[in-house]
C-alpha cells in the first residue's frame, strides 16, 4: 500500500517552482512539437519536374532493373529526369513505336514488323532449373518441368525412381523470374496453388538446398554449389550454351528506339553499357552483354 | 486572467491537439486503406474475393479465401499451444513457485517478447522446419511450424498479463477458499481463475492480436502456398504475408488486390476484437 504517500491536499506550489518545472511545456517547445506533428502528415514536398525528361516503358521483368539504373543515373546527371513504367513488354514496344517512350523494354525477341525498331541488348536473364545435390537426376525435359509446376507431376518415381512428393518451390506473383518461368516454361498452363511461395531467389535456393524432394527455379547468376542445376532436354545451362543459343531458358532484355538513339536516350543507354552498370547487371544475377565485365569462372 | 493561468490553457490545448494526432494518425491509415482497397472489391465483386479460391493476379483472379482461411488456422493454432502453455506457466509462476524463482524467469520470459520476430523465423527455418520434415513429412513450411512460432511468440504477453490478473485475486478468496478445505489446486481452479478471467482473456485478445498480425516469422516458415491447406503438414499463406510477399513488384490491379487484402484483414481483426471484448465485458458483469 503506498496510500500514506499521499496527503489530503496538494501544497501550493510557488509560481517560481512552477515556472521551473513547466520549462518543457513552454508554449514555444509546445509549438515546436506541433509543428513536428503536423510535418509527418505532410508528404515530403516534391519540386516540380524541370529538366529533360526520358520515358522508359516496358516489360516489368525490367522495370526492377531498369527503375535501379535511372537511379544511379539520375544521380550522375542532376537535372535529368529518367521516368520508368512498366506496362509489359507489348506495351512497351507498342509506346515506342507510338512516340509514348523514348525507348521501349521488352524482354522478349521482336516479332514480324516489331523488328523494324532499334534494338539494343542490355542483358541476358538466365533460368536454371534446380534441386537438391543428393538428387540423383541430372537431365529433364521441359514437358517434365511444365507437368511438375503445373501439379500433374506429384512425385519423383517416374523421374528419378524415388517415391517420395515433390516440393515445388516458386517466386511470388509480379516477379520478373516468375514472370520468365511463365512465358519460357509453362506458356498458358498456370502453376499449381500448393508450390511453396518465396520471395527471393536466395529463399528459393535456400529452401531447395534443405528440401531432398524439392525443385525451383532461379536466376542463373545466383546458383551456387548448394543446389544442382538440371540439364534441360540435355544441355546444361553454361556460357557457352546460352551465347550459342542451346539452352532455352534464356530472354533478352532488350530497350528499343525508334531510330538510332540520341541525345538523353543514347546518353542513358550508353550510361547502362558501361562497365560500371554491367557490372551491376552481374551482381543482380543477370548475364551481361559486355564480354570485358563478365568476371572470369562465373556461370 | 494571470500569466500562468493562460499558459496552462495552451499546454492543455496543445496536449489535446497532440493527443489528437495519435487517434487522427489511425484514422488515415484506415481511410486510406479503404481508398486504396475497396474500388477493386467492387469492380470485381465482394463475393469474387471473399470466396474465390484461385489467386492469379496477374490473371486478374483475385480469390482471397486461401489466405482467410490460412490467417484463421495459423492463428487458432498458435492460440491453441500458447494459451495452455502460458496459463499454465502463469498459474505456476503466481501459485506455486518459490518467490525466489519467480523473480528470475518472469524477466526472462519479458526477454522473450524483445526478440525481433525475423529471429523467430530464422530459427524456425532452420531447426523446426527441417525437424517436422524429416519426423512428420511433407515440406516441412506448413501451418504446423507457423503455429508453433506464433505459440511461442505469443507466451510472453499471454503469461504477464495473466500473472498480473492472477496477482490481483486478493488473498482474502484464497484464504477462504483453503479454510473451507480446498486443496491448492481446487482453489486455483474454482476460486482464483475465475476470479482472474477477464484479465486472462484480456490477455488472449491481445496475443491474438499479434499471432494474426504477424507477418516475417510467418513468411519464413509457413511456405506461403495461396492454397486452402489440406492438413497441418501443407503449407500456408496468411493475409498478412500475401500483402508483404508481393508487395515489392506489385502495380496497377495487383496493387489494389493487396490493399484490399488489408481491408479484409482490418475488417477481421475489428470482428474477432469485438468478440472479444464483448465477451469479456459479459463475463465480468456475471
Amino acid at each position: 500500500m503506498e496510500n500514506w504517500r499521499f496527503k489530503p491536499r496538494a501544497k501550493r506550489v510557488s509560481a517560481s517552482r512552477l515556472k521551473r518545472e513547466s520549462r518543457l511545456c513552454q508554449p514555444g517547445f509546445l509549438l515546436f512539437l506541433l509543428l513536428l506533428v503536423a510535418l509527418a502528415f505532410f508528404p515530403s514536398c516534391r519540386t516540380g519536374r524541370r529538366g529533360h525528361s526520358l520515358v522508359v516503358a516496358g516489360s516489368t521483368s525490367i522495370q526492377p532493373f531498369a527503375d535501379k539504373w535511372a537511379e544511379v543515373f539520375m544521380e550522375k546527371k542532376p537535372g535529368e529526369i529518367v521516368d520508368v513504367q512498366g506496362g509489359g513488354s507489348s506495351a512497351g514496344i507498342q509506346a515506342v513505336r507510338t512516340g509514348a517512350a523514348h525507348i521501349g523494354m521488352s524482354s522478349r525477341e521482336l516479332k514480324g514488323d516489331e523488328k523494324e525498331l532499334y534494338q539494343i541488348e542490355v542483358a541476358r536473364d538466365g533460368l536454371a532449373i534446380i534441386v537438391h545435390p543428393s538428387n540423383p537426376l541430372d537431365n529433364i525435359t521441359i514437358e517434365q518441368v511444365r507437368g511438375i509446376f503445373q501439379g500433374d507431376i506429384t512425385s519423383w518415381e517416374t523421374l528419378n525412381g524415388q517415391k517420395k512428393a515433390i516440393t515445388v518451390v516458386v517466386r511470388e506473383e509480379g516477379s520478373g523470374t516468375r514472370g520468365a518461368f511463365q512465358e519460357l516454361v509453362m506458356g498458358k498452363s498456370r502453376i499449381t496453388k500448393k508450390a511453396i511461395v518465396q520471395d527471393s531467389n536466395g529463399t528459393v535456393r535456400e529452401i531447395v538446398s534443405r528440401d531432398p524432394n524439392s525443385i525451383g527455379f532461379i536466376s542463373l547468376g545466383l546458383v551456387n554449389e548448394s543446389v544442382k542445376t538440371l540439364a534441360l532436354n540435355g544441355v546444361k545451362p553454361t556460357e557457352e550454351a546460352i551465347l550459342k543459343k542451346e539452352y532455352k531458358l534464356v530472354r533478352p532484355f532488350l530497350f528499343l528506339t525508334k531510330e538510332a538513339p540520341t541525345g538523353l536516350a543514347k546518353e542513358f543507354i550508353d550510361f547502362i553499357l558501361s562497365e560500371e552498370i554491367q557490372e551491376l547487371v552481374h551482381k543482380e544475377g543477370l548475364i551481361p552483354v559486355r564480354r570485358s565485365s563478365r568476371p572470369e569462372g562465373s556461370l | 486572467m494571470t500569466k500562468l493561468e493562460k499558459n496552462d490553457r495552451l499546454v492543455k490545448l496543445s496536449l489535446l491537439v497532440i493527443a489528437l494526432s495519435a487517434i487522427s494518425v489511425l484514422a488515415i491509415i484506415t481511410v486510406f486503406i479503404f481508398e486504396q482497397g475497396t474500388p477493386i472489391m467492387f469492380r470485381y465483386g465482394l463475393k469474387s474475393f471473399l470466396l474465390g479460391q484461385d489467386w492469379y493476379p496477374s490473371e486478374k483472379s483475385f480469390g482471397l479465401l486461401p489466405m482467410i482461411v490460412g490467417s484463421l488456422m495459423v492463428t487458432l493454432g498458435a492460440l491453441l499451444i500458447g494459451v495452455p502453455l502460458g496459463l499454465a506457466s502463469a498459474i505456476f509462476l503466481t501459485e506455486f513457485s518459490h518467490r525466489r524463482l519467480t523473480r528470475i524467469l518472469k524477466p526472462v520470459i519479458e526477454l522473450l517478447a524483445g526478440i525481433p520476430s525475423v529471429v523467430y523465423g530464422f530459427i524456425g527455418l532452420m531447426f523446426l522446419v527441417p525437424f517436422i520434415r524429416n519426423n512428420f513429412g511433407g515440406p516441412g513450411l506448413s501451418v504446423l511450424a507457423a503455429s508453433l512460432i506464433l505459440g511461442i511468440m505469443i507466451l510472453p504477453t499471454v503469461i504477464s498479463i495473466a500473472i498480473d490478473s492472477i496477482r490481483a485475486v486478493p488473498d482474502s478468496y484464497r484464504e477462504g477458499s483453503i479454510a473451507l478445505g480446498a486443496t491448492r489446486w481446487q482453489t486455483v481452479r474454482m476460486v482464483v481463475l475465475p476470479a482472474a478471467r477477464s484479465g486472462i482473456i484480456a490477455g488472449i485478445i491481445l496475443g491474438m492480436g499479434r499471432a494474426i498480425g504477424e507477418t516475417m516469422a510467418v513468411i519464413m516458415v509457413a511456405g506461403n502456398a495461396a492454397d486452402i491447406p489440406g492438413s497441418i503438414l501443407a503449407p500456408v499463406r496468411t493475409l498478412t504475408s500475401n500483402i508483404a510477399l508481393e508487395m515489392a513488384y506489385a502495380s496497377g490491379e495487383h496493387r489494389e488486390a493487396l490493399f484490399a487484402t488489408g481491408v479484409i484483414l482490418f475488417v477481421i481483426i475489428m470482428i474477432l476484437n469485438t468478440i472479444a471484448n464483448v465477451t469479456s465485458t459479459r463475463q465480468r458483469k456475471k
